[in-house]
Parts: C-alpha cells; sequence; structure tokens
C-alpha cells in the first residue's frame, strides 16, 4: 500500500510530507507509483505507540477482552504494537501458548501483539518456565515477566535474571513483597487509616526492586521494573542509573494523574495494583518520567468485567483500562504542562519501549527503509472520556476526564489500522 | 436521616438529639410494656454476613419495641466467586419490601457503597463494616459515658471529658467511630497500645501512648475504653502473646486501683477476661458494660426511629 502524507507536522513542529512506498517509510515518492494521499493539516505525526504492560486477557478471559478487542484498543489509542502479557489461562509459559497468541495477534491484524513470557511455570514462583523454547518461537519472546505477580524468591530471581542473558533477554519485575501486602487493598497512608482499608505500604516495592537491582549488578543481567508508583523507587532507580545498572523502568497513565483520594468513596474502579499513591509520589513520577530515569509509559491495561467491580471494595478485582486514554494522558503531563516536549512523549510512548522490547520495527519513526508505523493526533482537540470505548470492558477511571489531544489515524505496518477514528478491519477476522 | 453509614455522617446536634432520644426510650424499656406502636407497618432486616449474635440481637429489639416487623437474614461469603454477592442479597430483600437495611459485613465500606451505588432505595444503617466504622456502638458509647457524668444528661455533650481507647486501633472499627464522635461531642480523646496496631495518623500529637501505664498516669481518663483482642492478631505477630499483652496493655487490678476516683470502663464485648481485661476490673463498680448493653437498644431504637419516620420529634 502506497500512501502520502501531506502538511503533516514533525516532532520538530515542521511541516513534512511522509511517503509510504509499499508498507516502508520512503524518503521521496516514485515516479510512476500511485499513492493514496491524505492530508494532514492540523495533525501531528508521531511514532506508532508502543506498550510494555498489556492485559489482553486471552486465553481464558474472554468475558473481559480479547486479542481482538484489544487490538482494536489499542489502534485506537495510536498504538502499533502492544506487549501482551503472560498471566492468561492457560498462563503464557510454554513455547505453545505464546505462539498461540503470537497467531491470534495476527489474525486481529490491528497492531504488533508481543507475546510476554512467564518467568515461571504457571507464574507460581517456584520453578523457571522454558524461557529459551519462548525465545526461539514464532514469537521470539524476550520479555519475560510474572506480573500479576512478583517474583519474591531471591534465589530464583538471580537465577533467571542469570539464565535470560543467553537469549539476550529481560526479567520484567512486579516489584510487591507478598508478605509486606497481605490482603493489601489501597496505599498505605492517613487516609487508608480512616478507611479501614488494609494498607500497600511503599517499602513493599522499594524493598523488592532495590534488591532486584543489586541482583542485576552482581549477574551483570537486565531488569525492567514493572508499574514504578513510588517516589523512593523513582529515587532507587535513578541512583541504580547513575552506577551504571542496565535497569529500565515504566510507569503506567493512572499513577501520573490520579491519588488515592479517589478512594475515600470506596468505588471499585479505582482499585488497582499497585494502588493510587499520593499527591508527592506522582510528582516524583512525572519528574523521573521528564528526566529520563523512568524510559516508558506503560498503560497496564487491565479489563474486567462489571461484575469484578459491581462489589464491595474488598471482593472486586484490581486494575483499569489504559489503551485509549494513555495519549492524551502523556500529552497532558508531558506537553500541555510545558514541563516537557512531543520528543520525549515519543521517547516514552514509543522509541524506549520499542528498544526494551526488542522490537526493531517500531519506534522508528520516520527512517527511511523502516516499516510504516505511525500515529497521527490532533493535539488541540478537546473530548471526554466515556465508558464505552473499543475495549469489551468498561472500567475507566478516567470516564467524565476532560482530554486536551486525540488520535485520529494509526498506521500500522504500511496501512491504516484506524482512520478518522474508526476501525480499519484487516487480518482474517475482515 | 437517610442513612447511618459513618459517624462522621452526623453533626453535633443531631448527635445530641438522637442521645436525647435515645435517653426517652431508655424510659420505655425500663416500662412493664416495653413496646411503642411507632414503627408499626415498617420492615427492618438485619442483613449479617460476619456473626454477631450481640448486635443483632440489640437491633432486633430495638426494632421490635417499635412495633416494626423484623427479619434477621445471615448470609455467608462476601465474594463474587463464591458465596452471596453483597448487591443481590440487598436486593433480594429490598424486593421483599425492607424499609430499612442494618448492615453487617467484613468488608470495609460496604455500608457505603450498598447505600451510595444505586442498587437498593432502602435506608442503609451500618452495623459494623470491616475494619472501618461502627456508628451505634459510637452512640451508646457516648450515652453511657453521658449518663455517667451527668445526673441529667438531656442536652448535655461530652467537652472536656478525657477517654482512653486501648488496644487493637487498626483493626477497629468501634475505635475509629469513637474516635470521630466523642470529638465531635468535645471530648478528649487518647489512645493506647502495641505501635504495630496503634495508627498514630489518626490522632493529634500527644494523645496517643505506647504502654497503659504511661497512659493512666500521664492522660489521666475519665472513661477507659478497652477494646477486645482478637485471637488473629497473635498469629500475625501484632504482638508476642497473650501474657505480654495482658502485660503491658491488659486492665487488671493494679490499674484499676490507679484511675482517679470517677473514671468509668467500658467494653464494647464480648470480653477476654484476664487478658485485655481481668476479673476485678471487668466486674468492679467502675465497670458500665452492662449498661452499654442496655444503652444500645436505646440508641437502635432512636436510630430506626429517626431514620424511619424522618423527624427527631417525641416519641412516645
Amino acid at each position: 500500500m502506497n500512501i502520502l502524507l501531506q502538511n503533516a507536522t514533525d516532532l520538530k513542529g515542521d511541516t513534512v510530507e511522509v511517503v509510504i512506498d509499499n508498507g516502508k517509510i520512503a524518503s521521496t515518492t516514485n515516479a510512476g507509483t500511485d499513492y493514496e494521499v491524505l492530508d494532514c493539516s492540523g495533525l501531528h505525526v508521531l511514532p506508532g505507540f508502543v506498550d510494555l504492560h498489556t492485559h489482553l486477557r486471552e486465553p481464558g478471559f474472554e468475558q473481559s477482552e480479547t486479542i481482538l478487542t484489544g487490538s482494536r484498543s489499542a489502534a485506537a489509542g495510536g498504538y502499533t504494537a502492544v506487549h501482551a502479557m503472560a498471566n492468561t489461562f492457560p498462563v503464557a509459559d510454554t513455547a505453545g501458548v505464546v505462539d498461540q497468541i503470537w497467531n491470534l495477534g495476527i489474525e486481529a491484524g490491528l497492531v504488533h501483539v508481543q507475546p510476554v513470557g512467564a518467568i515461571t511455570v504457571g507464574l507460581k514462583g517456584e520453578q523457571l518456565a522454558e524461557i529459551g523454547a519462548m525465545a526461539e518461537s514464532k514469537a521470539r519472546v524476550s520479555i519475560f515477566s510474572d506480573d500479576g505477580n512478583c517474583l519474591a524468591d531471591s534465589l530464583l530471581m538471580r537465577r533467571a535474571l542469570e539464565y535470560v542473558k543467553s537469549f539476550d533477554g529481560v526479567i520484567a519485575q512486579h516489584a510487591q513483597d507478598p508478605r509486606l501486602t497481605i490482603n493489601a487493598q489501597m496505599n498505605e497512608s492517613v487516609i487508608s487509616a480512616e478507611l479501614g482499608l488494609a494498607g500497600w505500604p511503599a517499602v513493599a516495592e522499594e524493598s523488592i526492586i532495590a534488591r532486584d537491582i543489586m541482583l542485576t549488578e552482581h549477574v551483570g543481567s537486565r531488569l525492567h521494573v514493572c508499574h514504578v508508583s513510588t517516589a523512593g523507587s523513582v529515587e532507587l532507580i535513578r541512583q541504580a542509573k547513575q552506577r551504571g545498572v542496565s535497569v529500565s523502568a515504566e510507569v503506567t497513565p493512572h499513577h501520573l494523574m490520579l491519588t488515592e483520594d479517589l478512594v475515600s468513596d470506596y468505588n471499585p474502579l479505582f482499585k488497582v495494583n499497585p494502588p493510587l499513591r499520593s499527591s508527592k509520589d506522582v510528582m516524583a513520577l512525572r519528574a523521573g518520567l521528564i528526566d529520563g530515569t523512568i524510559d516508558a509509559i506503560a498503560t497496564d491495561h487491565a479489563p474486567h468485567p462489571k461484575e469484578s467491580k459491581d462489589s464491595e471494595w474488598a471482593a472486586a478485582s484490581f486494575g483499569m483500562l489504559g489503551l485509549e486514554t494513555a495519549f492524551a494522558v502523556a500529552l497532558e503531563v508531558l506537553v500541555l504542562s510545558g514541563k516537557s516536549s512531543l520528543e520525549r512523549l515519543a521517547e516514552v510512548m514509543s522509541i524506549r519501549p520499542a528498544q526494551i522490547g526488542g522490537l526493531v520495527q517500531h519506534g522508528r519513526y520516520l527512517d527511511a527503509g523502516s516499516a510504516a508505523n505511525l500515529t497521527l493526533a490532533n493535539l488541540e482537540e478537546k473530548w471526554v472520556a466515556v465508558p464505552e470505548s473499543f475495549s469489551r470492558s468498561q472500567n475507566n477511571p478516567f470516564v467524565g476526564h476532560k482530554f486536551t489531544g486525540r488520535v485520529i489515524h494509526t498506521i500500522f505496518d504500511g496501512s491504516f489500522s484506524y482512520r478518522d477514528k474508526e476501525i480499519v478491519q484487516r487480518g482474517t477476522h475482515g | 436521616m437517610k442513612n447511618l453509614l459513618s459517624a462522621g455522617d452526623l453533626d453535633r446536634n443531631q448527635t445530641i438529639s438522637i442521645l436525647d432520644l435515645a435517653h426517652e426510650m431508655d424510659e420505655v424499656n425500663d416500662r412493664e410494656i416495653k413496646k411503642l406502636p411507632t414503627l408499626r407497618g415498617k420492615t427492618v432486616v438485619n442483613l449479617f454476613f460476619e456473626d454477631s449474635t450481640r448486635t443483632r440481637i440489640s437491633f432486633e429489639l430495638a426494632a421490635k419495641r417499635l412495633s416494626a416487623d423484623v427479619i434477621s437474614f445471615s448470609a455467608k461469603g462476601s465474594s463474587n466467586s463464591k458465596g452471596e454477592s453483597l448487591k443481590d442479597t440487598a436486593q433480594t430483600l429490598e424486593a421483599m419490601g425492607a424499609d430499612v437495611i442494618v448492615l453487617r459485613h467484613s468488608a470495609s465500606g460496604s455500608a457505603h457503597q450498598l447505600a451510595t451505588s444505586g442498587w437498593v432505595k432502602s435506608s442503609v444503617i451500618n452495623a459494623g463494616d470491616g475494619t472501618h466504622e461502627h456508628p451505634t456502638q459510637a452512640l451508646l458509647d457516648a450515652m453511657t459515658i453521658r449518663q455517667s457524668m451527668h445526673a441529667d444528661p438531656r442536652g448535655c455533650d461530652l467537652a472536656g471529658i478525657r477517654v482512653l481507647i486501648v488496644g487493637d486501633i487498626a483493626h477497629s472499627r468501634v475505635a475509629r467511630s469513637n474516635l470521630i464522635l466523642l470529638r465531635l461531642l468535645g471530648a478528649i480523646v487518647g489512645i493506647c497500645g502495641p505501635a504495630t496496631i496503634t495508627p498514630k495518623s489518626l490522632i493529634e500529637d500527644g494523645h496517643s501512648f505506647s504502654l497503659l501505664d504511661e497512659a493512666l498516669e500521664e492522660f489521666e481518663p475519665d472513661v477507659v475504653m478497652m477494646l477486645r483482642v482478637q485471637q488473629e492478631r497473635m498469629s500475625s505477630s501484632f504482638f508476642p502473646t497473650e501474657r505480654e499483652y495482658s502485660k503491658f496493655w491488659g486492665l487488671n487490678h493494679v490499674r484499676l486501683a490507679k484511675l482517679s476516683p470517677n473514671a468509668i470502663i467500658l467494653h464494647p464485648g464480648p470480653m477476654n477476661r484476664g487478658l485485655e481485661i481481668d476479673a476485678a476490673a471487668a466486674d468492679s463498680d467502675r465497670s458500665r458494660v452492662l449498661n452499654q448493653v442496655k444503652n444500645g437498644i436505646s440508641i437502635r431504637m432512636a436510630v430506626l426511629f429517626s431514620i424511619l419516620t424522618g423527624e427527631k420529634g417525641k416519641s412516645a
């Protein structure tokens, strides 16, 4: 497919013409080739977003989301690649399961679905999963995570960090000391004491991150820290990076915007793990994202059916949607705040996560010869989030929030997956 | 008053009105015929997801003495996957004509959710939600304190009365509701217990004490409220042994002797005799434990009356 995007604005603010020739970015148009010309006046062209942390729920939890519905949600959010977390049923802990996810992603055809493999069998934290087989499979898994559970056993964590080196992989840790967070419901604070909800203290995250940084340094491996949520964690990662430890980190849109005060009404929509923290933590996370301590915004998109949230707080599931609101959150935090730039937004939403996940065809922006994975967004369009979206679930914590900036088109692998705010059906799903 | 979810729902005047109304109800409870026709035709449902015979019976008697129809429903389980969901059970009972649902549930915030999520239209009274609140307990405690401190308690608040709450503050709904309500009425509240279960953030500086001896000397309480020690706290290492708890935080005969002459002892029950309170203290003339039980019925009558008649007028 050949596309010519005219009058788009690039990251630097210059007006550019983008040529897509046979699915790839080209430096100039080819005489004698037909192009579909799209006027992109008023739109910015960005590298297609890459999510390091998406729960697509298939196989096993299709009442919440499927790879197809999650792919639609991703395309609508401007994503061209998502990393599908391993806590499915069955767990993505064998080459067979990751290849199934890989194939379903190709069938949906709207976004690159990159499976994440489990570190341990069944996410149980007892025995290493077949990391090598998953790395060598069709899906070429390179990120391994027991996300949902923390790999708490120090010895097993050390072994995983060492073993994954042979396959050039990275261990993505969900940092949560299980003993310090037994039955934890929300951030441990004055508010949790008043509400009578068991606290999830910052130290439960920070002590695991501190240990993992030391283990990573000791064995010379690579660590990625999932959904960093506290000021203390940001400081630990900042110091580790200064020492030259190979550690990367992500933060979720909700931890950049929302605080624990929202829990006061016991509305389970705001129940998430790690929990919403204090405004001091939010400020530290934003500062870390801007100064490079935190590498990426990752959604931790966690769909849940209505009945999982329509209950008393303690019985409700943890998790929030994120794919379709992440860009507007990033824009608000980095650009509209006046504190950073659109270039930094492109780094944290696309370039760095593509590097961390080893996705060579993503985060390349307008590099001639690379696959065209692009997002076109109107940075001024105002909109209000509503419960209905492309996701199968409705647990969106931003419902009613007034956003500025919206994805208009998404181009995945050279053709439209999302155009004029509509999904372009492709793949074998027609 | 539509619901009673938290002691924080009440302002000072409302609280004093309820206490005064309960005072009148108390007189009814001393009559030979302990019954008023006020709530005839109204239906009160006790929805208990946790066992609590005392609180349930107290609400039952309160409703019956006001001539309301009362049913008690004990449900098991609290999650979506197992047992009955709160939403479905409450909706079922409302469909049977409940005017007010008295809810006891192990999840903090459950009464708030039942009342505010659009699940039911009935009034909701929180009879204890997890480790959050138990507002009628705070009201009955306030009534008991007021009665002990004033010959004619009507219209009085608790200004200047020093109340020391001792024990597992962190997991106590009784403590949380009392911290709100007693301070609203002007009492000075101190807390005392092992640091593992005494969240300092709930109280102003200088009113939190580590050891009971220190608290009795420095705080000089007019009221000592002993909280029940739950067995499971010990297995979770909040403190080492019963013996050690009782040594540092138990109200025993030695500490009883240190109390100021008019000081009284409260306990929400059931007591662990020999653990947080010994027999000398429990059975002393300073103990107001049975007054609390009796006042509990009067307070619940007053609350049911206020909610179901939508006014705080005369009862008889």
